[in-house]
């Protein structure tokens, strides 16, 4: 290793790295409220903003946070959020807000065990379901999942890029087992990554469309104070940005809501593919769980049982497109989660049930460990 | 004749308010009132939540934003943190600031952040029906209190003092031009100021408890009203059933955006992070 290579050597948490990772992508406004185990990502923000012509606000509640950093981000500021399982739950209707009204914001969960106050201090994965469908009505919605803390650093990227770009809330879904890992690691600098803007308009205030179904289905957004005066409503609304009954107008609205997501999918999707080439079994595994599923794959490898893996590092939109070529060359997909089962259900559609889907379940606020999969592997490969 | 005009979107009228309601009043007035302070459309942000005084921000030609119920303050609180030259003001109800939102008004008061509340009070949740609120009087009769309402209601010019507010004022839609003059002094402070105007709605309200038309229901805040000044030699039996108007908190004390301000400056100036 050269020196100056050295020097950049940290050992750092993955709440720490999401903290610099947002800070990298242009954060400038940060609204929180405590909550275990996310609770760092704050108080590291509340010492660094202030020095880099940010904001932090520690917010009354979670539902005010969620609030405020929609406002922020309508007010020009990249903005973010982070909490946990409880917290999660109270910002669903603001997350709403910010996929109706398409206002770009981050919202970070570290997921504890749940439900409702569940185990503050430990892991678990039970969140993937509501990230996807947690507030009301159909919706867009972008989430993410890391697996390790440098990961969580370009993934805090990619979320604040993928809002910028798409003009939707994206959610950053780790776990305790993330949030608090000591990982040794080089961050990328600042020519590594790619960091997106949203995109302005590029004609004159009267001819401005705030909600234009353009054919990105993404339409152009301006901050307020620009010079473009406009509406924004939580409620059914035309490309004039005002509130509409007119049957017509909502089914397009709702439809390039969702369709801005669908139509851009092939960008969005990411998947890390592991010995999937001459797999019999495939390991479908995400976040911390997807690293004792990668020791378990090569302690299976050893053994001479051809063992694939596929880690999505984006959960939803779904990576159905990779998922179903595991049906068809592979005899089983093992799918361990720290919940009952919430992605094993996709999976299983996805592959068509061509595969048999084995499910590996853990809710006791234990990690699943690569010793409980090389077992289930063993049983499935005997 | 004053030119409204020119804040309004007037192809968005005729205005959702029932015939009578008092909203329209309190638009007007403070449409006179930034006129005044000469704010050019540009440099206002009108953030609202649920209700019928929330549909207000469509009509006006600001930087308008129609939130979530209960959460206006919370989206303005965000909007003026990230840019803190912008005039922000929150157009809210007795329900939407005082029931679901209650948190944030009193806890942006604390902060004494620098935004301007105007309170439409109007006893009742009259878009959604006429269902009890935290302001309607003991006694009186809403959708959901058939009976009489039994729940003590709000000061919520008084939450908003004992939270820390720099400004707060009471108004009624009858005094019209003392309302204008209340929310120009709002706007003017710098710091958290709250001006609650107490409006009639005949409709949900008056009507369940026959109040008679819209014009008794002004007549009555007339007869009701009285001022700061005048309510300081009444007993408390005398001034029971009475809204006290008048400028009841006015004071200068450090507004958020610009300790936040400070504060950074301060560690620019400081070499490495500690």
């Amino acid at each position: 290793m050269q020196s100056n290579q050295k020097d950049k050597v940290q050992v750092i948490t993955g709440n720490e790295a999401c903290a610099e990772g947002a800070l990298a992508a242009g954060l400038k406004f940060f609204a929180g409220y405590p909550i275990t185990p996310s609770s760092e990502i704050a108080e590291i923000l509340s010492l660094r903003l202030p020095r880099v012509d940010g904001r932090f606000i520690q917010m009354e509640d979670e539902i005010a946070a969620m609030g405020a950093i929609i406002g922020a981000s309508l007010a020009g500021a990249k903005a973010m959020t982070a909490t946990s399982g409880p917290g999660f739950s109270l910002k669903q209707e603001n997350i709403g807000y910010a996929a109706m009204a398409e206002v770009p914001c981050v919202v970070v969960n570290v997921q504890r065990g749940g439900p409702s106050t569940g185990l503050p201090t430990l892991p678990a994965q039970g969140d993937v379901m509501q990230s996807r469908w947690g507030t009301h009505g159909d919706h867009p919605i972008i989430a993410l999942a890391p697996h390790s803390v440098r990961e969580t650093f370009e993934l805090t990227i990619r979320a604040f890029n993928l809002s910028e770009m798409y003009r939707t809330p994206v959610i950053l879904l780790m776990d305790e087992v993330i949030g608090h890992v000591n990982e040794k690691v080089i961050l990328p600098g600042p020519d590594e990554y790619e960091i997106i803007q949203r995109k302005k308009p590029d004609v004159p205030p009267e001819e401005f469309l705030p909600y234009k179904h353009t054919e990105s289905c993404v339409p152009p957004m301006v901050s307020f104070g620009e010079g473009y005066r406009y509406h924004v409503t939580g409620l059914c609304h035309d490309e004039t940005g005002f509130p509409t009954n007119d049957p017509v107008e909502i089914d397009r609205l709702l439809r390039r809501l969702n369709g801005k997501i669908e139509v851009h999918r092939d960008e969005i999707i990411d998947v890390k593919e592991d010995f999937l080439d001459d797999a019999k079994i495939g390991i479908f595994a995400y976040g911390s769980t997807a690293r004792s599923a990668r020791r378990a794959m090569l302690l299976a490898r050893e053994k001479g049982i051809k063992v694939g893996m596929l880690r999505p590092t984006v959960l939803w939109p779904f990576p159905e497109k990779f998922v179903r070529p595991m049906g068809e060359t592979c005899s089983h997909v093992i799918v361990p989660e720290m919940n009952l089962g919430q992605m094993a259900h996709e999976v299983e559609w996805a592959t068509c049930r061509n595969a048999e889907v084995v499910k590996i379940n853990r809710v006791d606020g234990e990690p699943i460990s690569p010793q409980q999969i090389l077992d289930k592997i063993l049983e499935v490969a005997s | 004749m004053f030119e409204y005009a020119k804040y309004l979107r007037l192809n968005k009228f005729p205005l959702i308010w029932c015939a009578g309601c008092g909203d329209g009043i309190v638009l007007k007035a403070m449409l006179r009132a930034i006129d005044k302070i000469g704010l050019s459309n540009d440099e206002i942000t009108m953030v609202s939540g649920i209700g019928c005084s929330s549909r207000l921000p469509g009509y006006v030609d600001f930087n308008t934003l129609h939130t979530t119920h209960g959460r206006a303050i919370a989206f303005a609180t965000g909007v003026k943190i990230a840019k803190p030259e912008m005039t922000v003001i929150v157009v809210t109800g007795d329900g939407d600031a005082t029931a679901i939102g209650g948190n944030h008004y009193i806890h942006a008061a604390r902060r004494n952040l620098d935004l301007t509340v105007i309170l439409f009070n109007n006893n009742i949740y009259g878009m959604t029906g006429g269902q009890v609120s935290p302001t309607t009087p003991v006694g009186k009769k809403a959708s959901t209190s058939p009976y009489g309402n039994l729940e003590p209601s709000f000061n919520i010019s008084g939450l908003a003092q004992a939270a820390g507010a720099s400004f707060v004022a009471r108004g009624t839609v009858h005094g019209a031009h003392m309302l204008e003059k209340f929310i120009e002094k709002a706007i003017r402070k710098k710091g958290f100021s709250v001006v609650e105007v107490i409006t009639p709605c005949p409709t949900a309200y008056g009507r369940r408890n026959r109040m008679g038309t819209a014009v008794n229901m002004i007549q009555d805040l007339k007869e009701n009203a009285v001022t700061l000044k005048k309510a300081a030699k009444m007993s408390p039996e005398e001034l029971e059933g009475k809204v006290v108007t008048g400028v009841l908190v006015d004071i200068d004390k450090p507004e958020y955006t610009e300790e936040y301000a400070k504060l950074s400056e301060q560690l620019k100036n400081k070499v490495g992070v500690d």
